[in-house]
């Protein structure tokens, strides 16, 4: 029997107002944000729901994105669940404390609508604001619909606050092609919400008089080290409950996840891979190509941190061509981040098919049906002439 | 052995480099960073306690009401207690230490 709630309640919402919607039901005891394009309608939204008293939240509207994130780890270090929203210039801003999150195993939760850095200045959709926070110890999800984002930030406030874990983690959708577009969404009720999430309940507070704690205390040589080891234990432990969660909230709601989504892979001669919107462009190309009869497939990473190298290295098995679509240049002058992560978890499995990298739609430059043609053509021509003349490269407008 | 095998799988840190002990700062001789060391005129020194208040290793030390000292296992020779002793008193003078 599906489960009810699989198709009930459909509502139109733009990425952001499900987003502010899941917000609002999560009901956090603290919100401290500074909007931004194109995350600005989270804000706005949720400051609404605080207006009419629709939350408990204590909403703190700060004069900065690291003002912000400071607010949150204070926040949580009192032992709140903290959540917050940014883009761009925005999740720049809060580099240095994102940081501090993650070394003080504070599990605030973060929406960020991926938009372009400056310069020059763009507001519109790219990778390069969370790709740049990748080595921050946050986990990160990435949602390629509005219904993944609405969903991944209930599953990532459970990964976060689990005691194995943590760890803060960041829901990613794109800015305007996800967050400005509306699509009809199931949402859940407001107890399966509660129920789903339960009470976060901290081992331990900054306000626990009773039991005095120090945070952000010096180290030195002999054991920054092991917290760095610790904490790098806890991330890569969080893809185990990434899929225990993912796959409870299908049991609960009838949409499962999992760490990555695999489509028309199993016996897919070229494919690609990527994140986000740009997935279900992609699929359109597949499914037209597949009725040609053209052996290609996709696999679209949900989860980047941790990075589900393994998972990803036996779905490729198999495969005879890799495309990595990146959104973001990581200006190493070898590809994106993605194309690197993905060719070095090949590295060294017999059969390692031939994998290039292609940097699209940075700045928000379209990504359509015909471009991912123009890749699965690419792959088709690695397969014929039998070597990989261009490993990595930008994709032709 | 065990403790160091615990170390290795880093099970001895708590989590996020939270310190559950209260003065635990004490366990750590600032000290050895000294390269200047206080020293008290007792002549001029009038009791007022101003060096004991600011000093921020609690190096200072006080009986009875009166200074007697620095703990030269905390002092860390900053000299903030030359400077704040009253205009009219200076009577700590920060000397190099020797070697
Ligand atoms: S030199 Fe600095 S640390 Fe030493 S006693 Fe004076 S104030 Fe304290
Ligand atoms: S501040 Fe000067 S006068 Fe006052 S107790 Fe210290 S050394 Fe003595």
């Amino acid at each position: 029997m599906e489960p009810a709630t699989k198709t009930k309640k459909q509502v139109g919402l733009t990425g952001n107002s499900a987003v502010a919607y899941a917000m609002k039901q999560i009901d956090p005891d603290v919100c401290a944000a500074y909007p931004i394009t194109p995350s600005t309608q989270i804000v706005e939204d949720f400051s609404s729901y605080y207006a009419d008293g629709k939350v408990g939240t204590e909403l703190i509207t700060v004069e900065s994105e690291h003002s912000a994130m400071s607010a949150c780890i204070g926040a949580a270090a009192a032992g709140a669940r903290v959540m917050t929203t940014t883009s761009s210039q925005g999740l720049a801003l809060m580099w240095e404390m994102l940081y501090v999150a993650s070394g003080l195993r504070l599990p605030v939760v973060m929406t960020v609508v991926n938009r372009a850095l400056s310069a020059p200045i763009s507001i519109q959709c790219d990778h390069s604001d969370s790709m740049g926070a990748r080595d921050s110890g946050w986990i990160q999800i990435y949602s390629e619909t509005v219904q993944e984002a609405y969903d991944n930030l209930f599953q990532a406030l459970r990964v976060a606050e689990d005691a194995r874990v943590l760890t803060p983690a960041m829901v990613c959708m794109d800015g305007f092609i996800t967050s400005h577009a509306i699509e009809n969404i199931a949402l859940l009720d407001d107890s399966e919400v509660k129920d789903f999430i339960g009470e976060y309940r901290p081992k331990r507070s900054l306000l626990d008089v009773d039991n005095p704690i120090t945070l952000g205390a010096m180290t030195l040589q002999d054991s920054y080290m092991d917290f760095k080891h610790e904490q790098s234990k806890a991330i890569a432990g969080a893809k185990a409950v990434v899929a225990e969660v993912g796959k409870e909230f299908g049991e609960r709601f009838g949409r499962s996840y999992g760490l990555m989504e695999c489509y028309r892979l199993e016996d897919a001669e070229a494919v690609v891979i990527v994140l986000n919107s740009a997935a279900g462009t992609t699929k359109v190309a597949i499914d037209r190509l597949r009725d040609k009869g053209t052996k290609v497939g996709l696999l679209k990473p949900r989860l980047f941190r941790p990075f589900p190298h393994e998972e990803i290295a036996s779905a490729l098995a198999g495969t005879k061509a890799v495309c990595v679509l990146d959104r973001a240049d990581s200006m190493s002058g070898f590809g994106g981040p993605l194309f690197s992560e993905v060719r070095s978890a090949l590295y060294g499995r017999k059969g390692c098919p031939p994998v290039i990298g292609r940097i699209f739609g940075l700045g928000g430059r379209d990504y359509t049906v015909e471009h991912a043609f123009g890749v699965f053509g690419e792959l088709y021509d690695i397969l014929e002439k039998g070597k990989v003349e261009k490993p990595f490269g930008y994709l032709k407008p | 052995m065990k403790k160091e095998k615990e170390k290795e799988e880093g099970k001895t840190v708590p989590l996020g480099g939270v310190i559950t002990k209260a003065g635990s700062a004490a366990d750590y001789f600032t000290g050895g960073w000294r390269k200047l060391r206080p020293v008290v005129d007792k002549g001029k020194c009038t009791n007022c306690l101003i060096c004991w208040v600011m000093c921020p290793d609690s190096a200072v030390i006080v009986e009875d009401g009166k200074l007697v000292g620095f703990d030269l296992e905390h002092c860390k020779g900053c000299g903030i207690c030359a400077v704040e002793c009253p205009d009219k008193v200076k009577a700590i003078k920060m000397e190099e230490e020797a070697g």
